[in-house]
């Protein structure tokens, strides 16, 4: 049952951009509705999913019936599904802000197809079992994503969608270069087929290593790890504050380092000068980010850097390479997505309210804007690490596991960027939203209700986000992804014996 | 050899989207750059002396092409189409903000 299911995560969103295509320029109130009703629905599919994938393993669906090394799979295991999981219930919160917030811009319907195709992309990328069909999946993504960050037309964001186009292409390209060369040497790009085809000739060949580093540039394009970052202080923040949400809180994550991870680990096999490169490219990132966000007076722009900052944490955890510092990753990856967010959903509604995004023009908000003040203290707390929010365990777990590998520089690096980030969001704090209401923003008022109320729901996650960590939650929602990534090329096996 | 002279061509295109201050010649090392990964791709895929991967009557065709990169090339062609369609329109919109197509006077973002 929940297999024949699969298909709909990436058809449904597809159908609906469609009928918003046919439908949204008559009707102006059809868009908002179908663009909170495909990922509320795609929640309760993927939650359904989740169940069967508990209770038997991962499920998969061949499409057109043909079975693999030829079909194209759809496979759903512990990761896919957790992190199903996490976009869908992140993207249902921004595609609730989004209808109030996009009312002012006048092709709501374009915005709301592309929105629905990015959600496809996403889908595929975390579904397909087919490395070319992947491409694909990152392609329609990250062509959605440009659209809309040059969706004001305004100058900075033509500039800013001109850089990510060019970059996330090339970026695409040395991917397909890597497609091209594994597959006139394993003669196959079924995932698992390749996991075990890879492990059959064994190590020694000079083509795995060579894939390794053109998958390494070009996911570390689409994932902004330093110094592929160039592209994403500048693309993140000129977007509109829900399509920023998604950027930083999904696609980096989902088309960067799931992908990354995935292939890294489960498709060619985890290799040790890879895993230090990642881990020394982590801490690297961690450094560039903090240290740049803390100079920012941009509100966006100081969030797009701690971006770097965040994603380094997840990409050193992971890399790692024990189970706890995947779980720490993995764990670290849904926190961030729930609480960079917010913090976007949070700036977009000062950008609402007040018309600036520029921290030191502002001040005093807290008095006007309590519930956004209120939002924005737990997502800061969050980020930097204070307990009990969900941030905090996510680092602590990193920071031990780094110790117990005994790699005591890399826990240090993650310690010392906690801190500057704090030191970052202090300042967001005490610029924007403490001291002095100035004369100009006395007429501000509080966003409307639909924007709260999902600022409140991404808040109440980040609250209750330590509560993952009690062992009955973190044994079916976390260590089921924790297990794949470690299995590593156990992954040939996933079809059971369909494959031989 | 042929396989280096592909390589050859996506530096070519690689080095004129990264260097080239004109906004159409970058993208035109794009379009570079995918051609030789397509032309990579379905090089992959070529035997000498092969032929064209049609199933005839009368048993299989001894000598046949792989049909595979052929068809995922297409693929990449339509993707290619549609990321130089968005560039060129992202272009055209610059020219009518700044006025220019040198990129180096197109930067207000910094920091």
């Amino acid at each position: 049952m929940a297999a024949k299911l699969l298909p709909f995560l990436t058809a449904t969103p597809l159908a609906g951009a469609f009928f918003v295509c046919l439908l949204g320029r008559r009707f102006r109130s059809f868009p908002p509705l179908i663009g909170v009703l495909v990922p509320g629905a795609l929640l309760g599919v993927s939650l359904f999913i989740w169940r069967a994938v508990l209770k038997t393993g991962p499920v998969y669906h061949f499409i057109g019936g043909w079975k693999p090394p030829y079909g194209i799979p759809m496979v759903c295991d512990g990761l896919s599904v957790f992190m199903l999981i996490t976009v869908y219930g992140v993207a249902s919160c921004i595609a609730l802000y989004a209808v109030s917030y996009m009312q002012k811009y006048t092709a709501l319907w374009k915005f709301y197809a592309l929105f629905l195709l990015i959600l496809t992309g996403l889908s595929g990328v975390l579904l397909s079992g087919d490395l070319f069909d992947l491409f694909v999946y990152l392609e329609l993504t990250s062509l959605s994503a440009c659209t809309l960050v040059a969706f004001g037309t305004e100058r900075q964001e033509l500039e800013a969608a001109f850089k990510y186009g060019v970059m996330n292409t090339i970026g695409g390209l040395f991917i397909l270069f890597g497609i091209a060369f594994l597959y006139g040497y394993a003669s196959t790009l079924n995932m698992a087929d390749l996991a075990g085809v890879l492990a059959a000739k064994g190590a020694g060949n000079k083509v795995v290593p060579l894939v390794s580093v053109l998958f390494l540039v070009g996911f570390g394009l689409k994932a902004a790890i330093v110094p592929f970052h160039a592209w994403l202080p500048d693309a993140h923040p000129s977007a509109p504050a829900p399509i920023s949400a998604m950027l930083s809180g999904l696609i980096i994550k989902c088309s960067g380092i799931y992908a990354l991870f995935r292939i890294f680990c489960c498709v060619l096999g985890p290799q040790p000068h890879v895993m230090s490169a990642l881990l020394f490219l982590g801490a690297l990132s961690i450094g560039v980010g903090s240290f740049l966000a803390i100079g920012q007076t941009d509100f966006k722009r100081l969030l797009a850097y701690s971006s770097l900052t965040q994603v380094g944490t997840i990409v050193l955890g992971i890399s790692l390479g024990t189970p706890l510092g995947i779980l720490g990753g993995l764990y670290h990856l849904f926190n961030h997505a729930v609480f960079k967010s917010l913090l976007f959903l949070n700036s977009g509604a000062l950008e609402y309210a007040t018309g600036t995004r520029d921290i030191e023009a502002l001040g005093g908000m807290s008095k006007k804007m309590p519930t956004t003040t209120a939002t924005n203290l737990i997502a800061s707390m969050s980020i930097s690490g204070i307990p009990p929010f969900n941030g905090f365990w996510s680092k602590l777990i990193i920071i031990i596991a780094a110790v117990q590998a005994r790699r005591y520089g890399y826990a240090v690096v993650v310690v010392v960027g906690s801190l500057l980030t704090l030191a970052s969001f202090a300042k967001v704090m005490r610029y924007a939203f403490q001291g002095s209401l100035k004369e100009k923003w006395s007429a501000v008022k509080e966003v409307p209700i639909p924007m709260q109320s999902a600022m409140v729901l991404l808040a109440l996650v980040c609250v209750a986000g330590g509560l993952l960590l009690l062992p009955s939650l973190k044994a079916a929602f976390i260590t089921p992804a924790v297990q794949v990534l470690l299995n590593g090329v156990a992954y040939a096996k996933v079809f059971g014996g369909i494959l031989g | 050899m042929v396989y280096g002279l592909c390589l050859v061509l996506f530096c070519i295109g690689l080095y004129g989207a990264l260097r080239k201050r004109n906004v159409i010649k970058i993208i035109m090392g794009i379009i570079i750059c995918e051609y030789s990964a397509n032309l990579f791709f379905i090089m992959m895929g070529y035997r000498s002396q092969g032929r064209a991967p049609i199933m005839a009557e009368g048993g299989p065709i001894a000598n046949m092409v792989d049909p595979l990169p052929q068809s995922m090339v297409l693929t990449t062609i339509v993707v290619g189409l549609s990321t130089t369609i968005l560039l060129v329109a992202l272009a055209i919109r610059l020219y009518e903000k700044y006025g220019t197509f040198d990129i180096t006077k197109i930067r207000e973002l910094k920091g």
